[in-house]
């Protein structure tokens, strides 16, 4: 019955019919904008948390910030691998809602952890663990049933959708906790609980709207057998898979994180904390605004322009933080940029990985793809932080710019040869 | 499951909506009803900062004294709201919320008039006051000057009342490490400590992971190791030792000795005080020290323990936190 519904009902058909061109203008399926509405609520939740934390622990719970350090372990890592492994088993089990809705609901628990955990340092790193692990678990589901739920030819308009609904959400986050903030003053519980209520609505919203999606695979991909290991391995032996993996994570490489980004652009101008949270709402509300039309581009003129595009804004953001410029100029310039570099590069590149990937092994395909850019910006985080100390900031930020620009070549070697991936539009 | 139409699923979501709401609506009303300010026993005018047998503390928030004879006895409670303070001659320094992401380090006399505000970035950790009242000092915690996305890092700032100049963050000053010019963009400093010429001091630095007890100049702007693994030094009234927070075994995860240097002989002796103090000590007179103590549920109390590591530690100002002698 439900099968049959969404199938009928699917505003936007998978299979490439006669009228893409008709199509270009069509809006995203309701199923992309139910995920967009999800991960919107569920960012008001995450970003309210992520604005207090550091008050909550230190004035809150009187931790010292070493022991804070402590916290911040090593739970990276781990997150990344259960990734690859949920990402496996929603295509295996062809339950890509499922462990999305599981990845939402452990980072909806995770905010009445924080309750739980009091003034434990132990409990407390284990919460942060949990609600990272949710995030984890639930992306490369979610954008799998991104891909699954849109055609091809329109999956940078879709993504981009998404990702400006998702930094709608980020952008109202801070300014929940600072309206809870106000009025209950140092009660940050209030937040926490405001927060969880907040992201068990996108739970909510997720059960009822978000459809496993599918496009006939659920009645003549059943009696399919199901994906292996072996199979899922496949993916990294080669093809246009295997190089998409490459670049995505040779490209996380060139990320030295949004932190650094920040920090330089306090230092050069002595911002004061309070104006210190602002950085990052400038750069999303670039994301924000940037994000569909950029998608819509890229399908436009193709998906690898764009993020390559992207990663020059990128560069081109490196090199201000070390240039001239100065002032309110700079902070405007870099966080347009620094936005763009998001909006252009997020979505679009899941967009361009979306095709390639067999729909089987999409969920894994994209899990392996956001594994390796999150394990390779671990890595460039630390290579910066001994940059910094060893050249000081000016300097390892001229050297990361000079990353972006070896980085952008090895993806075009890699990415740019004659295949699918650098023609307008995928075959018809 | 059985399908829903699409008009069910919405009244689903408006019904869950509704309820969820009410949920943090209702937790949000009960938070803010939560006592947050104590009535003040006396008035603004009964807390003064003028020395006499009393000390400073932080009672919920609010500076209050009590008297030096019965500290767990009657305390006066002014409105002024402070996350720390300290006092020394008739000054006072309080580290004061601005916003809830924002404080001023405000400037007292004795009568806990404002007489200067400065605002500082971060959140705050550390202040203290010259014995002669003169020089004003105050460390918070930044974030986002870090590595890692938790990270914080500290700014140490100090203010000479006199002539009203500021050194916002000593970050700049010139650094000798074991003999040898030092510099390094990691470098974090905190907890003052000034001497009786109300221009060397004592503080903290850390960088590359390690940290160091360095002897200060205000004037020519510079600052010299002396030691390893010393933290937030406090001077003695007769400046000849430092009581300060030292890791266990250089080791701050396994917590803090506070412990006490002699700076004539380098020699360090703990404190009979075992439990892991994370604070920057004051000195009630030369042979005692006070400190904060946090009980299991974060309340804070006012401990003392002799300097010379005999003695037990005794419960001083119960709910108080941040001490100072009014001297």
């Amino acid at each position: 019955m439900l099968v049959y519904l969404s199938t009928v009902s699917r505003p936007v058909a998978d299979e490439p019919g006669p009228g893409p061109r008709r199509r270009r203008f069509a809006m995203v399926s309701g199923n992309v904008v139910a995920l967009g509405t999800v991960s919107l609520i569920t960012d008001v939740s995450a970003e309210m948390v992520a604005a207090v934390l550091p008050l909550y622990l230190v004035l809150g719970l009187h931790l010292s910030p070493v022991a804070f350090g402590v916290l911040d372990g090593v739970h990276t890592g781990a997150t990344a691998l259960l990734r690859v492994v949920g990402g496996f088993a929603a295509d295996r089990f062809r339950r890509r809602k499922l462990i999305a809705g599981v990845g939402y609901a452990l980072s909806a628990v995770a905010k009445l952890g924080l309750l739980l955990a009091g003034r434990s340092i132990p409990a407390i790193g284990a919460v942060i663990a949990v609600d990272r692990l949710g995030k984890g678990v639930r992306s490369a589901p979610r954008d799998a049933l991104i891909t699954l739920s849109t055609p091809p030819e329109a999956l940078g308009r879709a993504f981009g959708v998404h990702r400006a609904m998702d930094s709608v959400g980020a952008f109202l986050g801070p300014l929940a906790a600072f309206a809870v903030l106000l009025v209950v003053g140092q009660s940050y519980d209030a937040v926490f609980v405001t927060s969880f209520c907040v992201a068990a609505l996108a739970v909510v919203v997720l059960v009822l709207f978000v459809r496993e999606q599918p496009a006939g695979e659920a009645a003549d991909g059943s009696n399919d057998p199901k994906v292996s290991v072996r199979e899922a391995f496949g993916l990294l032996r080669g093809g246009p898979a295997r190089r998409l993996v490459l670049a995505a994570t040779m490209l996380g490489l060139a990320t030295i994180g949004d932190g650094f980004v920040y920090l330089l652009l306090q230092r050069r101008l002595d911002l004061g904390l309070r104006w210190f949270p602002l950085l990052a709402v400038g750069t999303s509300l670039a994301y924000l605004v940037l994000a569909a039309p950029l998608g819509v581009l890229a399908d436009r003129i193709g998906r690898l322009p764009v993020v390559i595009g992207g990663y020059t804004a990128l560069g081109a953001t490196y090199l201000l933080l070390a240039g001239p410029v100065d002032g309110w100029p700079l902070i405007a310039l870099t966080l347009t940029l620094y936005g763009a570099f998001y909006a252009a590069t997020d979505g679009v590149l899941i967009a361009l990985a979306g095709p390639v990937l067999p729909a089987r092994l999409r969920t894994t395909g994209i899990a392996l793809v956001q594994t390796g850019q999150a394990l390779a910006y671990l890595v460039s985080s630390v290579l910066f932080g001994l940059a910094w100390q060893a050249w000081g900031p000016e300097n390892a930020i001229r050297a990361a710019a000079l990353t972006v620009a070896g980085v952008l070549v090895g993806t075009l070697l890699l990415l740019a040869s004659p295949s699918r991936l650098t023609t307008r539009k995928v075959p018809r | 499951m059985t399908a829903m139409s699409t008009r069910a699923k919405l009244a689903v979501v408006v019904a869950s909506a509704v309820l969820l709401g009410a949920v943090a609506a209702g937790y949000t009303a009960t938070a803010a009803e939560a006592p947050r300010t104590p009535p003040p026993a006396g008035g603004e005018q009964a807390v003064t900062l003028a020395p006499g047998p009393r000390l400073l503390a932080i009672t919920d928030r609010h500076v209050s004294t009590v008297a030096a004879t019965d500290p767990a006895g009657p305390r006066t409670v002014a409105g002024l709201e402070c996350l720390r303070v300290y006092a020394a001659a008739g000054t006072g320094v309080c580290l004061k919320p601005e916003s809830a992401w924002s404080y001023q380090v405000v400037v007292l006399d004795a009568t806990l008039r404002e007489t200067r505000a400065v605002s500082v970035p971060g959140l705050p950790n550390r202040a203290r006051v010259s014995a002669s009242g003169r020089m004003v000092s105050w460390t918070t915690f930044v974030g986002g000057d870090s590595y890692t996305s938790g990270g914080f890092s500290t700014r140490t700032g100090i203010l000479d009342t006199r002539t009203g100049a500021t050194v916002a963050s000593l970050e700049g000053f010139a650094i000798t490490r074991d003999g040898r010019g030092y510099r390094n963009p990691d470098v974090n400093y905190w907890g003052v400590t000034f001497t009786a010429d109300d221009n060397r001091f004592y503080a903290t630095m850390s960088t590359g992971a390690k940290r160091y007890l360095v002897r200060g100049d205000l004037a020519a702007r510079t600052v010299e190791t002396l030691k390893e693994n010393v933290e937030c030094p406090s001077l003695s009234p007769d400046g000849a030792r430092l009581a300060f927070k030292e890791a266990v075994d250089a080791d701050p995860a396994k917590g803090w000795r506070l412990s006490v240097l002699d700076l004539s002989s380098m020699r360090v002796s703990a404190t009979a005080e075992t439990r892991s103090v994370d604070d920057q000590a004051a000195w009630l007179n030369d042979g005692k020290l006070a400190y904060t103590l946090r009980r299991d549920d974060g309340q804070p109390d006012v401990w003392s323990v002799p300097a010379d590591g005999s003695g037990t530690p005794t419960l001083v100002i119960p709910g108080a936190e941040s001490p100072s002698p009014l001297t």
